[in-house]
């Protein structure tokens, strides 16, 4: 194993920092969770003040990435999967988190963090199929 | 307050570099040229959560809420063990989780928006299926 120069530890702990704010900040001002497939399943469905504040935290996660693009002038993009991957793993992210209960940041960083078995589980499957899931597509094209 | 929270997690994700689809792709990667960021983007923000809940958790009540509203479900089943494997099979596939296949928006990509569509859509039709 080598570790690649884009490695950036201090991007990720501020990052995260700033994740973990956002976190606790919504349970201090909503006594809510922070898990994003829960907020896209609860603004497709359920009761009217629920969608509200789900849709108000989903544009201001969407406006604090044009922000971001904004002031540092560039949003790096750079997506490997083909078309027809491409949409198979956003059908799998979405019936998978809705069907688990929630995804990285619902499990892996409030339910982790509250320390709930459950969730500590659900992480370690996810971590575990995707890591699986790029070796074997490593194999399969012969890299 | 909420737009200001969401907009903190938004900056957050685009700084940690976790909305570029190959960087999440070169954590996954074990066995190729790795990039442990995500671990430390993990690290960062379950610390801060962890001691941010247990100040938070000390009040009698939210801000602007009666109660806290958290998930109590305990039970290891087969929709969390089997729902936790296939999002890590999209996840693997692209290289977008929930968070990110919002904040890709904003660079602008064809591939970000087919993504979250797609995305969008098995959510919903996961959740016209019956309860298991």
């Amino acid at each position: 194993m080598s570790i690649t120069p884009q490695f950036d530890p201090l991007a990720g702990l501020g990052g995260g920092f700033l994740i973990g704010l956002a976190a606790v900040l919504l349970l201090a001002i909503l006594g809510r969770v922070a898990g994003i497939s829960g907020m896209v399943s609860g603004v497709l469905s359920g009761p009217a003040p629920e969608r509200a504040w789900r849709a108000l935290f989903l544009t201001g996660l969407l406006t604090g990435a044009l922000l971001y693009h904004r002031f540092t002038g560039s949003f790096p993009f750079e997506m490997r999967a083909e078309w027809p991957l491409i949409l198979l793993g956003g059908l799998l992210v979405g019936w998978g988190t809705r069907v688990g209960s929630g995804c990285t940041s619902g499990h892996g960083v409030c339910g982790i963090a509250r320390g709930r078995t459950r969730s500590l589980v659900a992480t370690t499957i996810f971590m575990l199929t995707a890591m699986l899931t790029v070796a074997v597509q490593r194999v399969w094209t012969g890299g | 307050m909420v737009l200001g929270t969401g907009i903190l997690f938004g900056l957050g994700l685009s700084f940690s570099g976790m909305s570029n689809p190959a960087r999440v792709l070169g954590f996954l990667d074990v066995g190729g040229e790795w990039d442990p960021t995500l671990l430390f983007v993990m690290g960062a923000a379950l610390a801060t959560t962890a001691l941010g809940y247990r100040w938070v958790l000390r009040l009698p009540t939210p801000w602007l809420a009666d109660g806290f509203q958290l998930p109590s479900t305990t039970a290891i089943d087969r929709p969390l063990v089997a729902g936790s494997a296939l999002f890590g099979i999209g996840w693997g596939l692209v290289g977008l989780c929930p968070g990110p296949a919002v904040t890709a928006l904003a660079s602008g990509a064809p591939e970000a928006f087919v993504f979250l569509g797609a995305m969008v859509c098995g959510n919903w039709l996961a959740g016209r299926l019956p309860a298991r």
